[in-house]
C-alpha cells in the first residue's frame, strides 16, 4: 500500500502518522509539501492533525484552499483513500469533502484525553478489522472538534451508514458524559458518500503500542492495509 | 522617542539605573550616552538580563559531571545521554508578564523557553511547567489560572510539542505576584550543537523569523522591577506570542541547522535585538556592526531605540559562514518567514549601530556584558524557625476524614482540569502521561527514556531557606528516581523578592547554599537556569520559590515504574525511616489551619541510599508500583497510587510511639511507598537490610476502599470525587 501524508504549515501529527504508517503498512509514506499539487500515484492519502496556518480564519480553512488540495479533492472524486484526523478532518469539511463543520468545543477548552470510540460502520476501509458495535480507546487533542451540520444532513449520514464512529463510555452509551466537545449526536468521524474520505477528530495514530498507553489504534492502520494492499 | 533627546537625571531613573550606574555609563563611554545608548545599557544592565544581584552567589553551584556536556552560561543546558545524543533544557520564569497579561504572557514565556532550546540545535520533545498563583480566594486567582493555562497551552499545543508535567500551587504571597515558570527539554546529535559565540570578522550577520514592532519595549526593564497597585499600566509592554510563527521557525531553523552554514545562532529573548547582539558577540570576542535600516519592520518610523528593545516574539540572530546566505535564505523563504542581513562581524570589539546613514551609537562590548555591574548585596539570614512537636498538634476526628479534606485542598487536589488542556501526547513517544511522579518521554526510535519534572516547596524555603533548597532539589531527583530512570541533572528557576531587602537575599543565598549541597550529594549538577527577583507587590515578597526541573535517563522504558497499584493482594512498603515530621506540613496549614515549624530535615545520604535502592529495585523488575511521598505524607501517597489504579488498599494502623497522624501525615523526606509480589518480598526485604535502607511493609493492596487499621474504610469512590473535583468546579464557579 502506497500511501502519502500531506504537511501543511504548522501540521504537527505529520511525524506520528509517518511512523504509524510505516509501522503499520510497512512502507514508509511519501510526505507531500502543501504546496506541491503533482505528487505521485498513492492508494492513500492522510491530512495529519496539526494546526495548518496557525488555525488562523477558521480551523483548517486556509489549508482547505491550498495547491494540494486541489489535487486531493480531484483524487477523492477519482475514488482514491483520503483520511483527515483532527485538522485533516477541519481541512476535509472546509474543502467540502465531507459535510458539516468542527465548532468549537462546547466547554470552549482544548482537550486532551483517552475517550472511547464506538464502532458504527465495520464495513469501510478504515475500520473492516473491527467489530461492529466494538468499543475502542482512542485519544483526542483538539479545541474545535464540536460536528455540527443539520439535522437532515445528520439523518442522512446516519441512515447511510456514514457514521463511522461515535463518543461513547466504556460500556459503549453515547452517553453526554462521553462526549467531550459537544458534538451532535456524539459524533466522532464520519465517511463521504462513496465511503472512500474519512473524517475523524480522535488520533488513531497514537495508541498504537502498550509503551503509549494502548494499541487500540492499530485495527484502523490494520483496515487500510487489507482494503488498499 | 527622539535620539535628540536630553539625558536627564529623569530619563536615567527611568530607565531603572541608578545615578552610580549612570556614571558608569559616562565612563565606559568616555562621554554622554545618546538615548539609544542609554537604553542599550538599561537593559544590558537590568537584573533580569545581567544577574547583578544574583551572579555571586550562583557561582557556587555544582555545575560539572562527566556527562555535562555545557553547563550554564549558554541559551541552554547540555547533557550526554549516550549513543551520540544530547538532552538540551532550560527552564525560565515569565512571572511579570503572565500577571498583567496572563494569557498572552503564560504563552510567550513557553515561545521563549522553546527557541532557548531549539537554538541550540535541538528538537523539543517535551514542555514542563511551575505555577504558583495567589491564594483561591483572591479575587484575581481564578482568572488568572484561567488564562494561564490557556496561554501555556495555546502556544505549546500549536507548535506540537507535548506538555507533559508540571506542578500548580496556591499561597496568598502569590496574590499580587504570580509565578510562571516555563521548561522545555529537546534532543539533538551530541556533534549537531550549536552554541552562540560569534567569530569570523566580516561574517553576515542574520536576522529570521517575524518582524520587529513596538511591543515589548522596556520587557526586561519591568521584568527586574517591584509591582504597585498601577501595574495594570504596564500592559503594553507584554508581547504578544504567534506560536504559529514559532513553529515554521523550529522546522526552519533545523532544517538550516541540518546543513553546514551556521557560525553562531541566539534567539531575541528579552531585551530582543541588543541582548542577543551583545551576548553573541563578547562571547565571541568580536565587534558586531548593524545596519538597523535592514531590520525587517512591522511598524513604519521606528527609531534605533525602539528596534533595539523591542521584545517582538519568534525572532532569531545567526551568524552564518560566508557565502551561505542564499542556501540559509531559501529555506526560510520556502517557511515564509523573513531573512534578512543586517550586519557585519568586526574586530572592534564594539557594538557599532547604523541607521539612515549616521552611527546612532558605538559602545564597547566589555561594559555591556562581561563588565557589566555585579552587586554583593548586603543579607541576612532567616531566624531558625521553632520545632513543631508531632505531640502537640491536635490530632483530627479520623485519619479518613483528614485524608479526604487534604485530597481536596488546592495544593493535593487532582490537577486533571489543567493538562488536559495541554496536548500531551503530541509526537507520539510520551510514555508516564501528567499526574504522575516525573513524566516519561521516549527518545524518538529507541528504548529510551527521560524522566522529566518539575519540583519545589515554597512553605519548606520560607521557613529554612537551606532545607527548603536542598529538599527541592531531593523531591526532583526523588521524582525521577521513583521511575526508575537515573536523575543526571537539573535547570533552576529561581524566584524571589526584592534582593535589596536583606532579608530577601539571605533566603536566596541559603537556597543555593542548600541546592549546592544537594546536587554534590546526589551528583545531580546544574546545567541552566534563570533568576527572577523583585517578585514583590507592595513590598510583601513572594514566598522564596527556587523551582527545580530535573531530568534523568531510563536505558529501557519497559523498565518503567508509575505510581498505580497493578494487582489486588501485593505487599505495599514504605521506604525510609518516618519520625512523623509535622512542621511545615500541609496536614497542619490545611487540617490544623497552622504555617508554622521547620521543614522536615533533609538528610541526603539517605536520600542517595534509599533512592538507589529504589531504582536498583525497580531495573530489576520487582517493583510493580512506585511513588515518592512528599506533600501530605505516606497516607496521601497510598491514596494517589489507589486512586491511580483504581484499586484500594488496606493499611496497618501506626507504630506505636508515633501519633497516628504524625506517622500518617508527616512530611519526613527519602521515602518512597512501593507496591510488591508477595513472592518477591523477602529478597527485597533482605537487600534493603544490607544496604542500610529502612524498610517496613504498611499493607496490602486489594479492594475499592482505603482501609486503615480498625478505621472505617473510607471508598475509592468519594476520595475520586473530592480529588477530581475542587479544580474543575473553582473554575466553573468563574
Amino acid at each position: 500500500m502506497r500511501s502519502a501524508v500531506v504537511v501543511f504549515p504548522a501540521s504537527n501529527c505529520d511525524r506520528d502518522m509517518m511512523v504509524a504508517l510505516e509501522k503499520l503498512t510497512g512502507r514508509p509514506p511519501l510526505k507531500v509539501w502543501h504546496g506541491d499539487a503533482n505528487f505521485p500515484e498513492v492508494d492513500l492519502i492522510a491530512l495529519p492533525g496539526g494546526f495548518s496556518f496557525g488555525d488562523y480564519l477558521r480551523a483548517g480553512a486556509m489549508a482547505a484552499r491550498s495547491p494540494v488540495m486541489r489535487e486531493v479533492i480531484a483524487r477523492a472524486k477519482k475514488g482514491v483513500a483520503v483520511m483527515g484526523i483532527c485538522n485533516g478532518f477541519q481541512v476535509l469539511t472546509e474543502a467540502g469533502l465531507l459535510p458539516g463543520a468542527l465548532m468549537r468545543n462546547a466547554a470552549l477548552k482544548f482537550v486532551c484525553r483517552d475517550v472511547h470510540l464506538k464502532v458504527e460502520e465495520s464495513q469501510s476501509a478504515f475500520t473492516n478489522r473491527y467489530a461492529q458495535g466494538q468499543v475502542i480507546r482512542i485519544p483526542v487533542a483538539h479545541h474545535d472538534g464540536n460536528y455540527f451540520a443539520d439535522a437532515d444532513t445528520l439523518d442522512r449520514l446516519e441512515n447511510e451508514g456514514q457514521v463511522v464512529f461515535r463518543y461513547c463510555d466504556e460500556a459503549g452509551n453515547a452517553s453526554m458524559d462521553a462526549n467531550p466537545n459537544g458534538s451532535q449526536r456524539n459524533i466522532a468521524g464520519i465517511l463521504n458518500e462513496r465511503g472512500n474520505v474519512l473524517g475523524m477528530m480522535p488520533h488513531p495514530e497514537r495508541l498504537i503500542e502498550p509503551a503509549l498507553g494502548g494499541s487500540d489504534g492499530r485495527g484502523f492502520f490494520e483496515s487500510l492495509v487489507e482494503a488498499l494492499h | 522617542m527622539n535620539k535628540h533627546v536630553k539625558i536627564t537625571p529623569e530619563i536615567v531613573a527611568e530607565h531603572g539605573l541608578t545615578a552610580e550606574e549612570y556614571e558608569r555609563v559616562k565612563r565606559a563611554l568616555g562621554r554622554e550616552p545618546n538615548i539609544t545608548e542609554l537604553g542599550i545599557f538599561s537593559v544590558m544592565w537590568s537584573e533580569h538580563c545581567s544577574y547583578k544581584s544574583s551572579r555571586v552567589w550562583l557561582k557556587k553551584l555544582p555545575t560539572k559531571a562527566p556527562w555535562v556536556i555545557q553547563g550554564p552560561g549558554e541559551n541552554a543546558g547540555v547533557i550526554d545521554i549516550g549513543d551520540g545524543l544530547a538532552a538540551i533544557f532550560k527552564m525560565e520564569s515569565h512571572n511579570h508578564p503572565s500577571f498583567i497579561e496572563p494569557y498572552q504572557g503564560a504563552a510567550t514565556g513557553v515561545g521563549g523557553i522553546l527557541r532557548d532550546v531549539f537554538t541550540m540545535g535541538a528538537r523539543p520533545i517535551a514542555n514542563l511547567n511551575a505555577l504558583r498563583f495567589g491564594s483561591p480566594d483572591h479575587p484575581k486567582t481564578r482568572h488568572l489560572v484561567s488564562g494561564v493555562v490557556a496561554g501555556i497551552g495555546g502556544y505549546g499545543n500549536c507548535v506540537g510539542v507535548p506538555t507533559i508535567a508540571g506542578e500548580c500551587t496556591f499561597h496568598a504571597s502569590y496574590n499580587g505576584n504570580i509565578l510562571v515558570n516555563a521548561m522545555t527539554v529537546g534532543l539533538a546529535p551530541t556533534d549537531k550543537i550549536f552554541y552562540s559565540a560569534a567569530a569570523g570578522v566580516g561574517n553576515p550577520v542574520v536576522y529570521v523569523g517575524s518582524k520587529t514592532g513596538r511591543d515589548g519595549i522596556h520587557g526586561a526593564t519591568m521584568a527586574s522591577a517591584e509591582f504597585s497597585d498601577d501595574s495594570e499600566e504596564k500592559r503594553p509592554t507584554v508581547q504578544v506570542g504567534d506560536p504559529f510563527t514559532e513553529k515554521l521557525l523550529i522546522e526552519a531553523c533545523l532544517e538550516l541547522m541540518a546543513s553546514d552554514a551556521i557560525v553562531a545562532i541566539q534567539d531575541m529573548g528579552a531585551a530582543g535585538l541588543t541582548s542577543s547582539s551583545v551576548e553573541m558577540a563578547s562571547k565571541g570576542g568580536v565587534g558586531i556592526e548593524l545596519v538597523l535600516d535592514h531590520v525587517p519592520q512591522r511598524e513604519t518610523h521606528m527609531t534605533a531605540y525602539e528596534m533595539m528593545l523591542s521584545e517582538s516574539q519568534e525572532r532569531m540572530l545567526m551568524v552564518l559562514k560566508p557565502g551561505s546566505e542564499a542556501k540559509a535564505e531559501a529555506i526560510f523563504k520556502k517557511w515564509d518567514l523573513d531573512f534578512a542581513v543586517i550586519g557585519r562581524i568586526t574586530d572592534s570589539g564594539h557594538l557599532v549601530l547604523r541607521h539612515q546613514g549616521a552611527v546612532v551609537a558605538d559602545i564597547p562590548l566589555g561594559p555591556l556584558a562581561d563588565d557589566a555591574p555585579v552587586y554583593e548585596r548586603p543579607w541576612e539570614p532567616t531566624p531558625p524557625p521553632a520545632e513543631v512537636r508531632a505531640a502537640d498538634m491536635p490530632a483530627p476526628a479520623s485519619l479518613g476524614a483528614a485524608l479526604t479534606t487534604l485530597l481536596g485542598t488546592p495544593d493535593l487536589c487532582s490537577k486533571r482540569w489543567i493538562w488536559e488542556q495541554y496536548d500531551h501526547m503530541v509526537m507520539g513517544d510520551t510514555v508516564i502521561r501528567p499526574g504522575g511522579d516525573a513524566a516519561l518521554v521516549r527518545v524518538h526510535g529507541t528504548k529510551k527514556g527521560l524522566a522529566v519534572t518539575t519540583d519545589c516547596t515554597p512553605r519548606y524555603c520560607e521557613a529554612d531557606p537551606r532545607a527548603g533548597g536542598a529538599q527541592a532539589v531531593a523531591e526532583t531527583w526523588r521524582n525521577i528516581t521513583a521511575t526508575g530512570a537515573t536523575p543526571l541533572a537539573i535547570t533552576d528557576c529561581m524566584n524571589f523578592g526584592n534582593p535589596q531587602r536583606p532579608r530577601i537575599m539571605g533566603q536566596f543565598a541559603a537556597c543555593i547554599e542548600g541546592m549546592a549541597e544537594a546536587c554534590r550529594a546526589l551528583d545531580y549538577p546544574v546545567v541552566s537556569g534563570n533568576v527572577s527577583l523583585y517578585n514583590e507587590t507592595n513590598g510583601k515578597g513572594v514566598q522564596p520559590t527556587p523551582a527545580i526541573g530535573g531530568v534523568g535517563l531510563l536505558a529501557d522504558i519497559d523498565k518503567r515504574a508509575t505510581i498505580d497499584l497493578k494487582d489486588d493482594g501485593h505487599v505495599l512498603a514504605l521506604v525510609g525511616e518516618t519520625q512523623g515530621h509535622l512542621g511545615a506540613s500541609l496536614y497542619l496549614r490545611e487540617i490544623a489551619g497552622r504555617e508554622e515549624g521547620a521543614p522536615p530535615s533533609v538528610d541526603l545520604t539517605a536520600e542517595r541510599r534509599n533512592g538507589d535502592f529504589v531504582r536498583q529495585a525497580i531495573l530489576q523488575g520487582k517493583i510493580k508500583a512506585c511513588h515518592d511521598v512528599a506533600d501530605g505524607g505516606v497516607l496521601v501517597a497510598v491514596a494517589e497510587m489507589a486512586l491511580a489504579g483504581k484499586r484500594g488498599a488496606t493499611l496497618k494502623a501506626a507504630p506505636a510511639g508515633i501519633p497516628a497522624h504524625a506517622y500518617f501525615f508527616g512530611e519526613d523526606q527519602a521515602r518512597y511507598v512501593l507496591e510488591i509480589a508477595p513472592a518477591d518480598l523477602p529478597a527485597l526485604e533482605a537487600s534493603a537490610t544490607a544496604a542500610g535502607v529502612p524498610f517496613a511493609v504498611i499493607g496490602e493492596s486489594g479492594g475499592q476502599a482505603l482501609t486503615i487499621g480498625s478505621e472505617p474504610p473510607i471508598s475509592l469512590g468519594e476520595l475520586r470525587h473530592t480529588h477530581e473535583s475542587w479544580l474543575p468546579s473553582y473554575m466553573g464557579a468563574a
